[in-house]
């Protein structure tokens, strides 16, 4: 029997019944003309307000400072370098506060799920609380009202003398670079590489004789663990600490307050929010399954590490992958504290400056579209990677 | 009684346990009696000045009395404000009744209200015509500003957002495609953006000469923007409902439109319920983004009124503002999503 001819693009588009085909041409053609309407009337406004059209301008010196800046930033740098340092603030923005929400949300999650119900009643008092109240209106909370009264650097708030938080920001030890530094990243590579190979080892030969190789484990460990006590204890990078020199705190890496209020305010925010997926996530998982696992006589380490948290994050990944996203989004609200961000430095300064509104939103924009993008796909690939694989 | 004493117990189950029911009530009663110092005992209520509040480490609810006016309305002309009030017991009222039992018509009269409802509110608000003097939206403020918006943006989000749906839904490959292309794009921006648009990029968008209010751009920006949120909340809803039902209405001889209409949105509506609560919620919290747009708001007020010379007196009197709001937003969006959540229970027990 031979298979039925693939139906054509006119039948799968559904051109082909007058009904269909009059409200599809009609949506394309009213869509196309809203689009020309807007276009000629922007083209006409453009011309008529004497806007200047194109990206030229990212070329021309900003001539305006940046409070953080992840890459140089010289005073002559162009406003394609600021677009780039303030993309560069964003995403370091995003990725600390949804790392540090995803480990708050987790410990929150738990509280949550805690056997003593006292405990419990926090957490949920906690949850409730933060999701209730405007992330704005937090933001302005840990921005003027928590880190706006700290004392001046004189009088630091200091963690054993390494961490400084005070009136100008926080500021850490900074690791810095000593001789024979590119040798021995060189190394630490290659340890890494081994530690990576060693660990498939043992895999592969406790899949094939149900034994886990302990000495193959160590060396992998070992392999990890040398190179970073190394760097730890001072070498071939020492750390410098910063320390009080006159009215200042000098040397060390300074993190400016605005950046301190948005991480906390995201990661307090953001954590409220998984913690409830993660417990929705727990949830799903039946009482079966941990009988099951019982039944087969596993520890209870094993039941949770090989059967519970597997299907646990099988089912938040998705709901997280959009609570990053929204976090992410949230980061623009930076504009409202003056943390030098994407939308502060293109859609606020850039634009004010260059007068080219319809370019720089376009950059600001898609800037952002893209970082979701790419925060899509990672959910998918780790969501595929997690999916069960059925028969 | 039961259900106490057993959550008692539970709290002293294991050693550990007892540890960490120690630890919270200690906690607990620290904070909350620092909490009952610092808001009530120690807190300045009255006075005749700010000075009232200078040097006294408790909360200002004098700050609050004395800017009660602008909190409500921003700077609404007073000798217009009866106009603001009628509205606010107009929209109330109308409240009361829809949420009285009472079933027949009720479906026409809700949508009757909510195109004749917001006609009445912005011509009384606004004025211009039936000889009422113009306030110009730029003097709107408060909580005026903050329910007009939230308001607005939920009603007309519903509507738009069940469209959406719909077209999403469609088995025209093409409207699907638009809508799939409208959600994605309105969710991957963030709602600063769009309100930057709104007020920088929209009037050049428009035919040159046409001069549109900043506020209603707003409203057009918080409209479009939320309506994906709720699309995608509604679709969840529709493909909640069986197919049987569709087929079921079919066999009863009814259109297709009609099956979607009586059948399935009713029920694509009631199992999306609690996503259209929170999306709701999280249109109440998001007005307070008009800030960035140089709007004031029910927050916006409350922070701009920090930095009047009169006021800066110390910590306590931003401590107090930033509480006050804290509390507002907590009562209304705890509030609605507590409500809705006794709502479904009632539903789940009528369907039993």
């Amino acid at each position: 029997m031979k298979p039925p001819p693939p139906p054509s693009l006119l039948t799968r588009m559904r051109l082909t019944e007058p009904h269909s085909f009059l409200v599809q041409v009609g949506l394309i053609a009213a869509v196309a003309i809203f689009v020309a309407f807007i276009v000629a009337n922007l083209s006409a406004n453009l011309e008529r307000l004497n806007i200047a059209v194109g990206f030229g301008f990212l070329q021309r010196t900003a001539g305006f400072d940046i409070a953080q800046s992840l890459i140089p930033y010289p005073p002559s740098a162009t406003y394609l370098r600021a677009f780039l340092a303030a993309f560069a603030n964003t995403v370091l923005l995003a990725v600390v506060s949804i790392s540090a929400a995803t480990v708050l949300g987790l410990f929150i999650a738990l509280a949550r799920m805690s056997t003593n119900p006292l405990l419990s009643l926090v957490a949920l008092g906690y949850i409730e609380a933060v999701r209730n109240i405007p992330l704005l209106l937090q933001l302005f909370f840990w921005y003027f009202s928590v880190l706006g009264p700290l004392p001046l650097p004189r009088q630091s708030f200091d963690l054993f003398g390494l961490v400084f938080l005070n009136k100008r920001g926080l500021s850490l030890p900074a690791p810095v670079a000593g001789p024979g530094f590119s040798v021995f990243l060189f190394v630490a590579a290659a340890a890494l590489l081994a530690a990576w190979f060693l660990f498939r080892r043992a895999r592969l030969n406790r899949i094939r004789s149900g034994r886990s190789s302990i000495a193959l484990l160590a060396t992998a460990i070992a392999c990890i663990a040398v190179p970073l006590l190394h760097v730890l204890l001072g070498s071939p990078v020492s750390w410098e600490i910063p320390e009080l020199r006159g009215l200042n705190l000098a040397g060390g890496v300074v993190v400016i307050p605005e950046f301190v209020a948005m991480a906390i305010g995201m990661t307090v925010y953001g954590s409220a929010f998984i913690a409830e997926l993660i417990r929705g996530g727990v949830m799903t998982v039946g009482k079966g399954q941990t009988e099951a696992g019982m039944a087969l006589g596993l520890s209870r380490a094993r039941i949770y590490s090989k059967i519970i948290i597997p299907q646990v994050f099988r089912a938040i990944v998705p709901p997280l992958t959009g609570q990053y996203i929204t976090l992410l989004k949230n980061s623009s609200l930076a504009a409202a504290i003056g943390y030098p961000d994407l939308m502060l430095i293109v859609a606020g300064t850039t634009l004010n400056q260059t007068g080219q509104p319809v370019e720089v939103m376009a950059i600001a924009m898609a800037s952002y579209l893209l970082l979701n993008v790419l925060i899509s796909l990672g959910g998918n690939v780790v969501n595929k990677r997690m999916q069960l694989v059925e028969r | 009684m039961r259900g106490l004493i057993s959550f008692l117990r539970q709290c002293v189950s294991t050693p550990l346990n007892i540890a960490i029911s120690l630890a919270i009530c200690l906690w607990l009663g620290l904070n909350l009696a620092e909490l009952t110092r610092w808001a009530i005992i120690d807190a300045v209520w009255s006075g005749a000045s700010p000075q009232a509040c200078a040097g006294v480490d408790a909360a200002c609810w004098l700050f609050i009395k004395e800017r009660f006016g602008q909190i409500l309305y921003g700077t609404y002309p007073r000798e217009e404000l009866w106009r603001v009030v009628l509205c606010g017991i107009a929209g109330l009222g109308l409240l009361v009744v829809f949420s009285l039992p009472w079933r027949r018509g009720k479906l026409l009269a809700v949508l009757a209200t909510l195109i004749v409802f917001p006609v009445f509110a912005g011509i009384m608000l606004r004025g211009g015509i039936f000889g009422l003097t113009v306030v110009p939206t730029t003097r709107w403020g408060g909580m005026l500003l903050t329910v007009v918006i939230a308001a607005w943006t939920i009603a007309t989000t519903l509507p738009l957002g069940l469209a959406v749906a719909l077209a999403r839904r469609s088995k025209l490959p093409v409207v699907a495609a638009f809508a799939a292309c409208y959600i994605d794009l309105m969710r991957g921006l963030p709602l600063v953006g769009i309100l930057f648009i709104a007020i920088v990029l929209f009037p050049l968008f428009v035919p040159p000469g046409m001069d549109i209010d900043a506020l209603v751009r707003t409203l057009i920006a918080f409209a479009l923007f939320n309506a994906a949120n709720m699309a995608e909340v509604i679709r969840g809803g529709i493909q909640a409902v069986p197919r049987g039902q569709y087929e079921a209405a079919m066999a009863l001889g009814l259109r297709h439109w009609q099956a979607m209409a009586l059948t399935i949105i009713p029920q694509a509506v009631r199992a999306a319920m609690p996503g259209i609560v929170n999306v709701s919620v999280a249109i109440i919290k998001e007005t307070t983004i008009v800030l960035i747009a140089g709007m004031f708001d029910f927050l916006g007020v409350l922070h701009s009124g920090l930095i009047d010379p009169a006021w800066i007196i110390g910590d306590q009197v931003r401590e107090t503002a930033y509480f006050f709001a804290g509390v507002v937003f907590f009562v209304v969006c705890f509030g609605l999503s507590r409500y809705s959540a006794r709502i479904e229970r009632k539903l789940d027990v009528g369907r039993q």
